[in-house]
């Protein structure tokens, strides 16, 4: 069996376990209500986390609008399912195709956006995408859509006045926001997961996978052996952005109340804090960090205040141990391997010995 | 028309407090080669700073912004030796993936201490008369003079704290230009911007310039939190975030490492802001100044004033 095959087993094997065991313990009713109701967060901030880490690890390019993407496929997918509520029975069929259309939607605006954003590299890719993010943020707190007999009306910046009174249904209202109908359920949370990270595994072993990695490692050494680096940059940030917004269609129908305010720049930071210590380019790494960073400060209460606090120091010592020259000098010298060795920009000639002088 | 001059004169006091925080940013970008992520929680910090020393030890307002600018000064100084410099070799998303440890960091300690409310931040010229009240009835229009109760109302307000942003980032920008043209220290900055290697050669102290960068870039943070604090008068451990955001918007847009490219793009962005907020819409004042962004980064990625920089192999 190929290493590549084995690892993404094992990574499966470990996702589907986890699922499995507490699924079984929720179902049983040994986990309480309150950890039984962490599994399908778990499993949505894992689908987000490892589409991140395409573009972060793979691509080795700092999103910091995956936010945005999400909220995309969570407007639309829960705009749809609103929509055909009554016609499209029964509801898992309308929540596999709600699922499809938030991911396509998320796929165009990751194109839309990635043609822009992608002619820029490192800080100003990090800023634009921050950008962008607040943008779709921005609009999605702006847009009012209601449906009566006459079809559906759109409104932006303000409410819609000539709606038919006996037939309505105001789905989103801006600030508001709107209740889609509460399908996702932990199997299909599962089922997605499962899917993703199958794509996820082959893409990333793929020859495209394989370029992308080739952009991150050196760019202009890329470029000069005829690898189309704008083309496989834009196929990873939409493969990406278009899983974020599978994400979000099951994150929308997971909560009863979906307003634009969570899907902010906070929660971009905190899908990357999971990718970046779970180790960027892992996916297995991600699994686990999101796994364990959101349960643990569900279980220990009182630390809830302090999470965030410790979360930064870990972010910053590990890009200081992993990354800092001197730390990798010493390192080499008391024969110690890195945890995590997946960042190599154009910089660490020194430890690159195989690519020479960058 | 009074209208639109107010809202100018506002754009152009907010644009000039970006200004100074895009400065910050700027320097530390051209010398650094590094996204300071933190610039913008180190506002919050200054003015959470400014904020406990008049409201709970009672300072005098003067020694409450000294005492904001030395603290901040010292915290940009502590985290660039912390937290940049080991990683000043690293590559490129190390050191932003850390930028945004620190702000995370920042922000989250304030949290803990002052709690996720909005204090009310009594402002630097509080009780002082608007600096400019013009009347439609003919009167001339009157400065520094209170507004008697029983007057129409003004047509046109320039507030204090207006005056007093404009005036000051005026003043720090020219006291700057002339620091970096004129003083050796500031000349050494100019060089090591230029070329680190070279400048070592040289004889200039690396290090030690670097450090003076961040302690200039934070403590215009510290002067820029005052003035934004008073103009809008309330403080969050989230008060940093966007107004860093936007100025590091601003340096971009006047061309990053440019310092007068930060001071333009900074006006211009304030006074894009405020008349976006008055003409379009004040929900979409913030994604207008996005796509200003985006849009100036597609069509000239350098900014208005920025240099080219071609890629070394």
């Amino acid at each position: 069996m190929r290493k590549v095959t084995k690892n993404n087993l094992i990574t499966f094997g470990i996702t589907l376990g986890f699922f499995l065991l507490f699924g079984i313990l929720s179902a049983t009713g040994v986990l309480g209500s309150q950890l039984s109701g962490l599994l399908i967060p778990i499993g949505i901030y894992i689908i987000l986390a490892i589409s991140l880490n395409l573009t972060v690890g793979i691509l080795g390019e700092l999103s910091l609008g995956h936010a945005g993407f999400m909220c995309v496929g969570a407007y639309v997918g829960g705009i749809f399912s609103i929509i055909t509520q009554d016609t499209i029975q029964p509801s898992w069929l309308r929540m596999i195709i709600a699922l499809i259309i938030g991911g396509v939607a998320a796929a165009i605006f990751g194109v839309l956006i990635g043609i822009p954003v992608l002619r820029l590299r490192g800080d100003y890719l990090a800023i634009v995408t921050l950008g962008f993010g607040e943008i779709i943020k921005a609009l999605a707190n702006n847009i009012y859509v209601a449906m009566d007999k006459n079809g559906l009306h759109f409104g932006f910046a303000a409410s819609i006045s000539d709606l038919d009174a006996a037939t309505k249904t105001n789905i989103t209202q801006g600030p508001l926001g709107m209740k889609a109908p509460q399908d996702t359920n932990l199997l299909l949370v599962v089922i997605v997961l499962m899917v993703c990270l199958v794509i996820l595994m082959n893409f990333i072993d793929s020859r495209t996978g394989r370029a992308c990695m080739a952009i991150r490692d050196n760019y202009i050494a890329a470029q000069s052996v005829g690898i189309n680096v704008t083309k496989y940059r834009l196929i990873a940030f939409v493969v990406s952005a278009a899983i974020a917004g599978v994400a979000g269609v099951l994150y929308s129908h997971s909560i009863t109340s979906l307003v634009s305010k969570k899907f902010d720049y906070n929660l971009s930071i905190l899908i990357l804090v999971f990718v970046v210590l779970g180790g960027l380019g892992s996916l297995r790494g991600s699994v686990i960090a999101t796994i364990i960073l959101y349960a643990l400060p569900e279980i220990f209460r009182e630390l809830g205040d302090y999470r965030m606090l410790i979360y930064a120091v870990v972010l910053i010592l590990m890009m200081i141990f992993n990354n800092a020259p001197s730390f990798i000098m010493l390192r080499e010298r008391i024969g110690a391997s890195a945890p995590v060795q997946k960042i190599k920009g154009v910089f660490t000639r020194n430890r690159n010995k195989a690519g020479g002088a960058a | 028309m009074m209208s639109f001059v107010s809202y100018l004169v506002n754009g152009i006091s907010l644009g000039s407090i970006y200004a100074l925080i895009a400065l910050g940013y700027t320097m530390v970008y051209g010398i650094a080669k590094m996204l300071n992520f933190a610039h913008g929680d180190i506002i919050m910090v200054g003015g959470f700073t400014v904020f406990t020393a008049m409201s709970t030890a009672w300072c005098p307002v003067w020694l409450s912004v000294v005492i904001g600018i030395v603290v901040c000064t010292v915290l940009g100084v502590v985290i660039e030796k912390v937290a940049y410099k080991p990683l000043r070799n690293a590559p490129p998303l190390a050191v932003l993936i850390t930028a945004i440890g620190v702000s995370y960091l920042l922000q989250n300690l304030a949290l803990l201490i002052f709690g996720s409310a909005a204090r009310n931040f009594t402002s630097v010229a509080a009780g002082a008369p608007p600096f400019l009240t013009v009347f439609d009835d003919g009167r001339a229009p009157q400065f520094f003079t209170a507004v008697p109760a029983d007057a129409a109302k003004p047509i046109l307000t320039i507030s204090m704290e207006t005056f007093l942003s404009i005036t000051v980032s005026v003043v720090i920008m020219i006291a700057l230009t002339l620091f970096i043209n004129k003083t050796k220290a500031g000349k050494a900055m100019l060089a090591v911007s230029e070329d680190k290697g070279a400048a070592q050669l040289m004889g200039i102290n690396v290090n030690g310039t670097i450090s003076l960068t961040f302690a200039i870039g934070s403590a215009l943070a510290a002067v820029a939190s005052v003035l934004m604090c008073s103009s809008y008068p309330q403080i969050s451990p989230y008060t940093g975030s966007m107004p860093g955001i936007k100025a590091f918007v601003a340096a971009v847009f006047g061309g990053i490492g440019s310092i007068p490219g930060a001071m333009i793009g900074g006006i211009l962005l304030g006074v894009i802001e405020q008349l976006s907020k008055a003409y379009i819409s004040s929900q979409l004042s913030d994604a207008i100044v996005f796509l200003v962004l985006i849009i100036v980064l597609v069509v000239r990625p350098t900014g208005i004033l920025g240099k080219k920089i071609n890629e070394k192999v």
